[in-house]
């Protein structure tokens, strides 16, 4: 049992977000929005070459175009660039334009070298590599359980695979950067659009070389991030040296453009899966085969940072013989970062559409093949709960089955994630005048953390939310992690809870008042005379935990004769512990489930392999799911207070890609292998149009021949969970 | 620019010698050339920048003089030259609605209109939407509806349907998605802000959420 109080006031009910006024008002001033005095546009030039070394860069020209006041070089010297969109150098003026007329002026002196954008031909022998000094396709990694070789003789049923994801990008819409002020005493502020104020303050400080406690990192408000808004980056550490050099602050915030090459993605995946059963329906045996690429760095032998390309496998499913591998790929592209629930939407999409598959041919319902292989009670639980929410029964019919030219079809999938808590500090300050403000140096990523700790507060101490001054998104306050694995209301409401209860006991206790909760509290305060209550607490076991399920039923309509898919209805079951906010928790799950969509349907980076350049770098050509692309959406949330809070940001994106996978295969009564699901695809699916040349997957049975060729290290294999 | 609009000024002066010089040329040579001339003169007075030159813009209901570059867009003028950050700058070439602004209550993206180009129109952005600190019904609604996460969309989605509900204060779900259809949201909102316009016209909505007790 948790500590959390059982009767609440606030807590689990639907509470308007604290700081919504500001956001709809324009108030609210995002990391890109602030102007301090005399602050300088700063812009990026950027190697237009997939591969080159870099011999010289003269900023002579740049630095005289009136109104520049600074031009740097990312490093000095001869160096290599590995992807198109790699930064080179920067520039600072006093506008835009005089920005983008000393980009312009910069003479880049490169020697172009071969490169591979595509990860099929990368693996190749012969294929230009991203590295001289090692091949594309780095060491596999396996991970073996029972015995997978023996085991496949022994199922009644054997079914096969091959699946293959796209690669995602975050598209924030507040693109990464900063604005940052180097005083002359090296003193540094900087307003960043981050997930983690701490962490980009260690890296500025590292950097620009001076201590932690000269670096004060601001976070007032910030515009999305899905995982890939963690340090300063090059844009800050360009903007910080350029504000040293001219005294001034700066600001560099990435263009649309940029924002799609170099600050991260969703790794690619390339998986073939062989799955095993008796006639029961019961797992027996998983093969995997995979390889994927996180860009540039991905293949593990070579330097570079960003997250490797591997995912968890077999997904959720208890299967007693198992072998996974999983390769890296190095490609010359942009780096991987995490992304919302790292490597599970891969993961998720191959086991559950093989499971479909298996369920097929098996002729058992699909949300029956999951009862029987899911080893987790709550999910089984939350299956059951969402086969009657949905109708399933009746809704499910088999594959291919539905009349006429607009076939419909459901589909089912699960989810796991952990979003446990961990440490955070924070302050409480009790004022003579019955003001209370809480410090906590977490942030808001959108998910309505602020209003947490003044949900939490208001509980405690029995005040309306509004009354309560909740201040976050500062490096002077107590620090706190960065909010990513879904951690950030798990970390932050214990440590609330605890820094306002002993608030509350120290305020009982000096003002002699019993219970200062609610109607008495301004009393009590008043007895405080001279000296606000001023309290240190932290996060601590018992108010939070971590592991959770969720489901997700979908229903599509395909229009056979133009490939189209129109998503009808997501059903979201998911538990979350102890429900904080419920109106901003749903909004939590609809955000999800809607950038689900946009992997399942429409999202992918396009790179040209004759230029090695993105193709799709903005909007109108990356697409991402519009209003009038929405679904119905139900939400069932499984109270559970007894376990404490638990995060939900992550779990939810999760299923659904291979919800509407497995409607889509339901519907028209074959699968489409490869994400996203275009209206090509279905059509070539359905035989109605031939394959098209170019496709990875048109290439894909060979690769994996070479894959099985390369000595594999025994090790473990690498779900890439985040820390 | 709004003085020079045809519609305003059915016989431009420029039009006025054009018109002059196409009869004219056939018949006397030498007045032709005055024409050309003149032409040549008046085309130049029309050509401004590439430096800096006064624009005036009014915005919010005040008058704002600034000295920009003919190429500077009203987002970049409002963001980057004025205080006025409620416009985001997402895309940069209206294909999110994150900048929208209200032209004489048109709804328009600020990175497709130079700033030169909006003189004369009554502009509103974000801040001068409820200038009594009190909101209006709909921002309200996106509020307790909570049409909104991260934020960052929120100003371009509220103008929007700010200008649907003037025109249509009595919209259906197909109007509102509509009127939205130029706006994106990364962080998924949009059931939300559906819901926020549709309360704020007074027809009800429901929330397809419940919360089970799990024991």
């Amino acid at each position: 049992m948790s500590d959390w109080p059982k009767k609440t006031e606030y807590l689990g009910r639907s509470t308007p977000r604290v700081d919504g006024p500001a956001k709809v008002t324009g108030a609210a001033k995002y990391a890109s929005d602030v102007q301090p005095e005399g602050w300088l546009y700063g812009m990026i030039l950027r190697s237009k070459w997939p591969s080159a070394v870099i011999r010289s860069i003269d900023l002579e020209k740049a630095k005289a175009v009136p109104g520049i006041k600074a031009a740097v070089t990312v490093r000095n010297g001869e160096r290599h660039v590995r992807y198109y969109g790699e930064e080179l150098a920067a520039v600072a003026g006093v506008s835009k334009q005089a920005c983008l007329d000393a980009l312009r002026l910069i003479t880049v002196e490169a020697s172009p070298q071969p490169f591979v954008v595509d990860v099929v031909e990368a693996i190749k022998p012969d294929s230009a590599r991203v590295f001289a000094d090692a091949p594309n396709l780095g060491e596999a990694k396996i991970k073996e359980e029972g015995d997978i070789h023996g085991a496949f003789g022994k199922c009644d049923v054997v079914v096969e695979g091959e699946f293959s994801t796209q690669v995602q990008l975050h598209q924030a819409l507040e693109t990464h950067g900063n604005t940052i002020q180097v005083e002359t005493d090296d003193a540094c502020t900087a307003w960043a659009s981050t997930q983690g104020i701490f962490s980009v303050r260690d890296g500025l400080a590292s950097n620009l070389n001076i201590p932690q406690t000269r670096v004060r990192v601001i976070t007032d408000y910030m515009g999305g991030g899905f995982g890939a808004k963690f340090g300063p980056g090059v844009e800050g550490s360009l903007a910080a040296r350029m504000s040293r050099e001219t005294g001034l602050p700066v600001k560099i915030m990435l263009t649309r453009f940029e924002e799609s090459l170099a600050v991260g993605i969703r790794p690619s995946s390339y998986q073939r899966i062989k799955l095993g059963a008796d006639k029961e329906g019961k797992l027996i045996a998983f093969d995997l085969d995979a390889f994927g690429s996180a860009g540039f760095a991905s293949g593990g032998s070579s330097a570079g940072g960003g997250g490797g390309a591997g995912f968890p496998a077999p997904y959720i499913y208890r299967v007693p013989n198992v072998r996974a591998k999983h390769a890296g790929v190095a490609i010359n592209a942009g780096s991987a970062r995490a992304f919302r629930a790292p490597g599970h939407p891969q993961g998720s999409f191959g086991m559950e559409s093989i499971l479909d598959d298996l369920a097929v041919k098996l002729g058992i319902d699909p949300v029956e093949i999951r009862l029987k292989n899911d080893p987790l009670e709550l999910r089984r639980k939350e299956y059951e709960i969402g086969r009657e929410k949905f109708d399933w029964l009746q809704k499910y019919r088999p594959p291919g089955t539905s009349p006429g030219p607009i076939k419909t079809g459901v589909g089912v999938a699960g989810a796991t994630w952990g979003g446990g808590g961990r440490g955070t500090k924070a302050q409480a300050t009790i004022n003579p005048d019955g003001t209370v403000e809480i410090r906590c140096g977490t942030q808001d990523l959108g998910t309505g953390a602020r209003t947490v700790v003044a949900l939490v507060a208001a509980e405690i101490f029995g005040l309306p939310p509004e009354r309560i001054s909740a201040r976050i998104g500062d490096t002077e306050f107590p620090a706190s992690g960065g909010s990513g694995g879904s951690t950030t209301t798990a970390s932050v409401a214990p440590a609330i809870f605890d820094v306002c209860t002993k608030a509350l006991n120290e305020l009982q206790v000096l003002s002699g008042v019993a219970d200062a909760r609610g109607a008495n509290f301004d009393a009590a305060c008043r007895k405080l005379g001279m000296e606000p209550v001023v309290m240190q607490g932290e996060w601590r076991e018992g108010l939070s935990s971590s592991g959770v399920g969720g489901v997700q039923f979908a229903e599509v309509d395909v229009d056979t004769e133009t490939g189209f898919i129109k998503v009808k209805k997501i059903l979201v079951v998911q538990d979350c512990g102890l429900v904080v906010n419920k109106l901003t928790a749903e909004s939590q799950v609809n955000g999800g489930v809607i950038m689900g969509l946009g992997y399942a349907l429409y999202e992918q980076r396009v790179m040209d392999p004759q230029t090695g350049v993105c193709l799709n770098p903005n909007f109108e050509t990356y697409k991402l799911p519009g209003a009038a692309d929405v679904p119905e959406i139900e939400i069932v949330l499984l109270d559970m207070p007894e376990r404490g809070v638990i995060g939900i940001g992550e779990p939810v994106t999760i299923p659904t890609a291979a919800a509407v996978a497995n409607a889509v295969a339901n519907a028209i009564g074959v699968r489409v292998h490869s994400l996203p699901i275009t209206p090509d695809k279905v059509l070539e699916a359905l035989g109605q149009i031939p394959a098209g040349p170019e496709t990875a997957s048109s290439d894909l049975d060979k690769s994996f021949v070479v894959v099985e060729d390369l000595p594999a290290v025994a090790g473990e294999f690498t779900d890439d969970v985040p820390s | 620019m709004a003085q020079e609009h045809p519609l305003n000024h059915p016989v431009s002066r420029r039009g006025f010698f054009k018109g002059l010089g196409a009869t004219a040329v056939a018949t006397v040579a030498s007045r032709a050339e005055v024409v050309a001339g003149e032409l040549t003169k008046l085309d130049a007075e029309r050509v401004q920048g590439p430096g800096a030159i006064p624009v005036d813009l009014v915005i919010n209901g005040k008058r704002s003089s600034l000295q920009l570059e003919p190429r500077v867009t009203l987002l970049d003028a409002l963001r980057n030259h004025l205080p006025l950050t409620g416009a985001k700058e997402v895309c940069d070439r209206a294909t999110c609605g994150a900048c929208t602004v209200l032209m004489d209550g048109v709804p328009v993206y600020a990175c497709m209109i130079l700033a030169v180009d909006a003189q004369g129109a009554k502009i509103t952005t974000i801040e001068g939407l409820s200038p009594d600190g009190r909101l209006t019904k709909l921002q309200e609604a996106f509020v307790t509806c909570d049409g909104l996460q991260c934020g960052f969309c929120t100003p371009g989605f509220v103008l929007s349907l700010s200008a649907l509900l003037e025109k249509t204060p009595q919209p259906t779900e197909a109007q509102v998605l509509k009127a939205c259809s130029g706006n994106l949201c990364r962080c998924g909102s949009y059931p939300r802000v559906v819901q926020a316009a549709l309360q704020a016209a007074g027809v009800k909505t429901a929330s397809r959420c419940e919360v089970i007790r799990h024991v």
